[in-house]
C-alpha cells in the first residue's frame, strides 16, 4: 500500500462564471513504485487537473491522493516529486545548465545539491552533454524539453510528472524523445505520469493506459497493453500494436 | 556596423546642410532663426555659461529620474504582491499620469520653493507612470508554467520574486527607463522655466526675452546632447544587463 501512487475517489469542482463545473469526477487509479502510466483522454477530461492534484498544484475537492504512503505536499516540499510542462517553461535568462540547477537554489533545493545527480549528468543523459552553456533561445524546441527533463530530474524525484511534454514537438523530435524517456525512466527507476492526447504515444510509452472520458472527467477503463518489455519504435508496425490502438481509440469515441 | 552609424551621421549632416542653406537663400533674419554655424559659434562662445547651467539641470533629472524609477519599482512591487493595494491606488497612478505636468509645475515651484527640490520631483513625477506601468507588466506576464514549476520546487515569495519575476521584468524596465532618461530632461527644465535663475530652463528664458535666439539655439542643443548621452548610457546598462532574448521560454 505505501509502496503506491494511490488516487482514491479524486473530484475536483470548479466554480466558474456559469456555476459549478465538475473537472473530475471519483477518479481512482493506482500505479507501483518505478511504473510508468500514460493517461490519454480527448481535451476537458481533466488529465492535466488529475496531474496537477497529484503534483498538489490543485486541491481536489474530494478524494484523497497518496504517494508511497505520504501526501502529494509532504513529497513536493520533501522535493521528491518531478513536473514537466507543455512548454518547457525554461528561464530564458539562464543557460541550460543553470536551468537544471534552478531545483538546487530554491526551497529546501540547497540541501539536497549534495549527493543527488550532478547537472551535468543529466545533461549528458539527456543528450545534451555539448549544450551546458547555451541559452534557451539558440536550443530547438526538442533541446528546451530535454532541458527541462533534466531539470526535473535533477532533485532524483521518486515521481516524474509529465503534461503533455512532447505536444508541441513535430513528429520526428517526438519520436526520438518517447525513446529517450523511456531509456531514462528505466535508467532512473522513477514512476511516471505521462499525460498525452495521443494514442501511439500513450501505448508505445505507457506499461498501463489509464482512459478518461470528458465531461465530466472520470476514468473509462485502465489498459494494460501487452507488448514486448523492450520495445523499439518498430512495434507500432506490429498487428499487436495496431489492434490495441484501435482498442483505444474506439474506447476514446465511445466517450 | 559603420553602414548603421554612417546612414544615420549623414542624414543629420544634410539637415543641418538644409537648414544654413535655407537661412541663407531666403535671408531669414539672425533673430527669428539662426544659421547653424551661428549656433555652433554661439555654443563655443558662451561654453562656459552653457556647461554652467548643464550641471544644475543635469543633477536635476539624474535625481528625479531616480527616484521617480525608485518610486516606480518600488510601487510595482508591492502591487504585484497586494492585488488589493493595486486595486486601489492603480486608479490612482492614472489620475497623476493625467495632470499635465507643465501645469501644475508652477504649483510645486510655490509649494516646495525655488530651489532644486521641486524640480527634481516634477522630473520624478514624469518618469513614475511609464515606468510604473511597465514594471507592472514586467513583474507579472510570467510564464504560467514557470510560476507552477516555482510552485512545485516550493519555492518561497521572495525566491519567486528575485528568481523569476525581476529577472522577467528587466526587458520592460529598461524598455520604459529609456523613455524616462529623455522625459527627466523635459521635466527638469520645465521646473526651471519657473522663476529659476540657474539651469538650462532659465537659460532658453533668458535667452528668449534678450532676443538672444544663438543662446537659446545653443541652450537647446546642449540639452539634447545631454538627453542623447543619458538614453545611450541607459542602453549600454541594459545591453549589459539584459542578455537574453525575451520571447523564447
Amino acid at each position: 500500500m505505501s509502496d503506491t501512487v494511490g488516487v482514491d475517489k479524486v473530484s475536483v469542482r470548479f466554480d466558474s462564471g456559469r456555476g459549478a463545473v465538475t473537472a473530475l469526477d471519483e477518479v481512482s487509479f493506482e500505479l507501483a513504485r518505478g511504473g510508468f502510466l500514460s493517461i490519454l483522454g480527448p481535451s476537458g477530461c481533466g488529465k492535466s487537473t488529475l496531474l496537477r492534484v497529484v503534483a498538489d498544484l490543485v486541491p481536489p475537492t474530494a478524494g484523497t491522493v497518496s504517494l508511497f504512503g505520504s501526501t502529494p505536499s509532504r513529497v513536493r516540499r520533501r522535493r521528491d516529486l518531478g513536473f514537466v510542462f507543455q512548454d518547457a517553461a525554461l528561464l530564458p535568462w539562464r543557460t541550460a545548465r543553470q536551468n537544471v540547477e534552478l531545483p538546487l537554489e530554491v526551497g529546501e533545493g540547497a540541501r539536497l545539491a549534495e549527493g543527488g545527480p550532478s547537472p551535468a549528468e543529466l545533461l549528458a543523459l539527456v543528450g545534451l552533454g555539448d549544450w551546458h552553456g547555451s541559452y534557451p533561445h539558440e536550443l530547438s524546441g526538442g533541446m528546451r524539453q530535454r532541458v527541462s527533463i533534466a531539470r526535473a530530474l535533477v532533485t532524483a524525484p521518486k515521481i516524474l510528472l509529465m503534461d503533455e511534454p512532447f505536444g508541441a514537438l513535430d513528429e520526428i523530435t517526438r519520436d526520438r524523445l518517447n525513446d529517450e524517456l523511456l531509456r531514462i525512466w528505466r535508467e532512473t527507476q522513477t514512476t511516471v505520469l505521462f499525460v498525452t492526447h495521443s494514442i501511439q504515444e500513450a501505448l508505445y510509452l505507457g506499461q498501463r493506459v489509464l482512459v478518461l472520458a470528458a465531461h465530466p472527467g472520470r476514468v473509462r477503463e485502465m489498459v494494460e497493453p501487452d507488448l514486448p518489455d523492450e520495445r523499439g519504435l518498430d512495434v507500432r508496425e506490429t498487428e499487436g500494436f495496431v489492434r490495441q490502438s484501435a482498442h483505444l481509440r474506439a474506447l476514446l469515441e465511445s466517450c | 556596423m559603420l553602414r548603421q552609424r554612417l546612414l544615420p551621421a549623414s542624414a543629420l549632416g544634410g539637415i543641418l546642410a538644409l537648414w544654413a542653406l535655407g537661412v541663407y537663400l531666403f535671408d531669414v533674419p539672425e533673430y527669428i532663426v539662426p544659421s547653424p554655424l551661428h549656433v555652433a559659434r554661439t555654443f563655443t562662445r558662451d561654453f562656459g555659461t552653457i556647461t554652467r547651467n548643464l550641471v544644475p539641470t543635469a543633477v536635476e533629472s539624474a535625481l528625479g529620474f531616480l527616484l521617480g524609477n525608485f518610486a516606480s519599482i518600488v510601487i510595482a512591487t508591492i502591487f504585484v504582491h497586494q492585488k488589493t493595494v493595486e486595486q486601489t491606488f492603480f486608479p490612482l497612478a492614472i489620475i497623476i499620469r493625467s495632470i499635465p505636468i507643465v501645469a501644475v509645475a508652477p504649483l510645486l515651484v510655490l509649494m516646495l520653493g525655488n530651489d532644486m527640490v521641486p524640480k527634481v520631483v516634477i522630473a520624478a513625477l514624469i518618469c513614475f507612470f511609464p515606468t510604473l506601468v511597465n514594471m507592472v507588466k514586467g513583474l507579472s506576464s510570467v510564464n504560467p508554467q514557470a510560476l507552477e514549476l516555482m510552485r512545485v520546487l516550493s519555492a518561497t515569495k521572495r525566491e519567486t520574486f528575485f528568481k523569476l519575476r525581476l529577472q522577467n521584468s528587466l526587458p520592460y524596465l529598461f524598455a520604459a527607463l529609456k523613455i524616462a532618461a529623455s522625459a527627466s530632461v523635459i521635466g527638469a527644465i520645465v521646473g526651471e522655466w519657473i522663476g529659476s535663475t540657474e539651469g538650462i530652463g532659465a537659460l532658453i528664458i533668458h535667452a528668449i526675452y534678450n532676443f538672444d535666439t544663438g543662446l537659446l539655439y545653443a541652450a537647446i542643443t546642449a540639452a539634447c546632447i545631454f538627453s542623447v548621452l543619458f538614453t545611450a548610457l541607459i542602453s549600454f546598462i541594459e545591453r549589459r544587463v539584459v542578455t537574453w532574448s525575451p520571447e523564447t521560454g
